[in-house]
């Protein structure tokens, strides 16, 4: 595990970005929602993209992972680390 | 069990199962055609599609549709379903026979893990590769021989709207299922990262080309997601569809308008005048023709529903409208419950089905009866016509300005209603949004067509038959006791309803309402839209239909003062009567407590909002 400095997550991720993701919800404090973003292939390794932002305060985001487009709120996007 | 056992071959039970947007109904539809049955599973309000499939053995199975699940371990009621359904815990349903699971083939990865997840469970297992022509037009080429070697299950190739791979596909089923049953599957518990990183091995190994995926989504997606052109498209969409609703059923409404009125007069000169003449023609046809006449309304909109459904672009609406849901507490997967309630509340509450949260599911159900339904639109029709001028205000009408005020009235009350309800009654945290964008598509005519005859079918089944119902039983109490052979009053002011509406009058007398309006609330408990016949027959107008609503007109203007009118007005806009959507409330959240609530805050919120209204209009000299 490469110890990074400060754990970057997906809402760093500037426009048109790809990055990978490095780790979900590492800290275990949403179990559920870490179950619930790997069924919908967040996993580690997969490269992630934001793609679009919501109107009105860019929450939530569309964010491409693998293959497919998934919207989620920031505060979830939050759990999903990406490498440096 | 106790039909008598011929040597009839059993029928083996095959279900489709799949990730949400893997083209499992497009599949389903196509291999059952219209020989399909939709129901209910008993003790939830899931539907059951159901339908008969004849393999080319000869043997014929019966094929069910499962609600689409992303894994085993269910976050909604309808996930719950498809568990139980494969774990054959669902009493009254027979136990699988085999499975067809249908994945995405542009979507590999995803949709591979849960193959992986159903394989454990020892049914005979069939995959379907499903879009594999879009799969192809984004540059993606898939190995399927590979794919069934790899996993270890036979692969068949479908393109579910084309019609394509289905004789495969029953050949795979026909060589799986044996003559005896197999047994029940246990459950098994897999580890979902280990499956997800296999799948991608799996995926990666059997992709001969890797296109660049989803082009014409993400392009779309630019112009429909766009923080300026996304809202206003979003906004010109919905106008259109209102605009589509109102104005194409018009005339399919008058034709059956017409049809009823043709059909009461006809038993009018075939009957005496009586009790049963009575019944046939204010209960029974006057009951049906409320329900039937909404259905050229409903079919519009559950058309133009389907369509952005089956498109994808309803994900993109819950996307853009998440911000405004979430600051009541609510998310974006509330926005099509809520859409489908300004045709009719039914239908509505019926499609918050897909709403994971629990919490989230009966808040929604709770406000969907403060869309602006059509019910209310001939309240609306008649009162506006008698009591705001139609002179023009700027560009817009007076008349129209106020219905719109009405409408926009409805959505708010409805964003304050559930923002004080996930506060207090249904407080909790708010779930996750969390949602799969799939990718567009051309609605396929098939899909739609069985889409539409499905929600129509359900719509007029289970509101019929209750409206039906409180049709009759609010004609007995409007009908009995007869009035006094020297009855100076209508005869209605001698009835039941009548005598109640006497005792609601101090009740209402606060907020301007004068008895014929207590009275005609009580009938209007069937509907909303009954309230106007039924100030009609208080008004001792003998029929209140399309030709004489102006004289109703003319007897509201002479006997309502303005602010009990737009007192009536405000009350319709929150109005709790309408015995179907509290029915349909009892059923859907399995409790009486529900409904009871929801009319309760419906009544304390009409009552409030028509004496602010009314007390308001006084102060202000109108």
């Amino acid at each position: 595990m490469p110890s990074t400095a400060v754990p970057r997550t997906i809402n760093a991720l500037a426009a048109g970005e790809v990055a990978l993701i490095a780790a979900i919800d590492p800290a275990g404090q949403a179990p559920d929602a870490a179950i619930r973003l790997c069924e919908l292939g967040f996993d580690e390794g997969v490269p992630v993209e934001i793609l679009h932002r919501a109107p009105f305060g860019g929450d939530p985001i569309a964010v491409r992972v693998g293959n497919m487009v998934v919207a989620l709120r920031r505060d979830m996007a939050g759990l999903i680390e990406v490498a440096a | 069990m106790n039909a008598p056992v011929l040597n009839l071959a059993r029928s083996p039970v095959v279900a489709l199962v799949g990730n949400p947007n893997a083209g499992k109904t497009s599949l389903f539809n196509a291999l059952t055609g219209s020989r399909q049955k939709v129901g209910n599973y008993p003790g939830v309000t899931v539907e059951r599609k159901a339908g008969r499939l004849a393999l080319p053995d000869g043997r014929v199975c019966d094929l069910i549709d499962l609600p689409g699940t992303y894994s085993l371990s269910p976050r909604s009621p309808d996930e719950a379903v498809t568990r139980d359904a494969i774990f054959g815990r669902i009493a009254g349903e027979k136990p699988l026979d085999a499975i067809v699971a249908v994945i995405d083939a542009t979507n590999l990865r995803n949709h591979l893990r849960f193959v992986l997840e159903l394989k454990p469970l020892g049914l005979p297992l069939v995959v379907a590769l499903n879009m594999v022509d879009l799969a192809a037009r984004d540059g993606i080429g898939i190995d399927a021989a590979r794919l069934s070697a790899l996993i270890g299950l036979p692969v068949v190739e479908t393109v579910a709207v084309r019609k394509r791979g289905l004789e495969a596909l029953g050949q795979a089923l026909a060589a799986g299922i044996g003559d005896a049953a197999p047994a029940l599957p246990v459950v098994a518990a897999g580890d979902l990262k280990a499956l997800q990183k296999q799948a991608r091995q799996i995926a990666n190994a059997v992709e001969t080309a890797t296109g660049s995926a989803r082009r014409w989504s993400q392009r779309i997606d630019g112009v429909v997601l766009h923080p300026l052109a996304g809202p206003l498209l979003l906004g010109l969409i919905l106008f259109f569809m209102f605009q589509a609703v109102f104005s194409w059923a018009e005339a399919p409404m008058g034709w059956i308008e017409a049809g009823i009125a043709a059909l009461q007069a006809a038993m009018a000169g075939a009957l005496p005048p009586g009790i049963l003449l009575s019944l046939i023609n204010d209960g029974v046809l006057a009951g049906v023709g409320a329900v039937v006449v909404f259905l050229p309304q409903i079919l519009i909109l559950f058309a133009f529903i389907i369509a952005l459904e089956q498109s994808g672009y309803m994900a993109r609406a819950a996307f853009l409208m998440d911000r405004l849901m979430a600051g009541v507490g609510l998310n974006g997967r509330a926005f099509i419950p809520l859409l489908s309630s300004f045709a009719c509340a039914i239908p509505g509450i019926m499609a918050t089905r897909t709403i994971d949260s629990p919490r989230d599911r009966l808040t929604t159900i709770l406000i969907a009866p403060l869309m602006t339904c059509s019910a209310r639109l001939p309240v609306y029709a008649v009162v506006i016509g008698a009591f705001i001028p139609a002179r023009a205000v700027g560009p817009f009408g007076l008349q129209g300005l106020v219905l719109f005020i009405l409408y926009l009235a409805g959505i708010l009350g409805a964003l304050l209603a559930a923002f004080v309800l996930r506060r207090t009654v249904t407080k909790g945290s708010a779930p996750p949004f969390l949602l799969e964008m799939p990718k567009y598509q051309w609605p396929a005519a098939r899909d739609m067509a069985l889409g539409l005859y499905s929600r129509a079918t359900a719509f007029l089944g289970r509101a019929g038959t209750i409206i039906l119902g409180s049709t009759i039983l609010l004609w007995a109490l409007a009908s009995w006791p007869q009035p006094p052979a020297d009855a100076d009053r209508p005869p209605i002011e001698y009835s039941l309803a009548g005598r109640i509406g006497d005792g609601l009058e101090p009740l209402f007398a606060p907020i301007g309402f004068n008895k014929e309006i207590a009275i005609a609330l009580v009938p209007g408990m069937a509907a909303r839209e009954v309230a106007v016949s039924a100030l009609g027959t208080v008004y001792a107008l003998n029929d209140v239909s399309e030709e004489n609503a102006d004289s109703l007109i003319q007897r509201l203007r002479s006997a309502w003062p303005l602010p009990t009118a737009l007192a009536f007005l405000a009350w319709f806009v929150f109005a709790p009567q309408c015995i179907s959507t509290l029915a349909i409330t009892r059923r859907e959240t399995a409790s009486w407590r529900w409904p009871i609530f929801m009319f309760a805050y419906l009544f304390a919120a009409a009552y409030a909002a028509a004496g602010l209204t009314y007390h308001l209009a006084v102060a202000a000299g109108l």
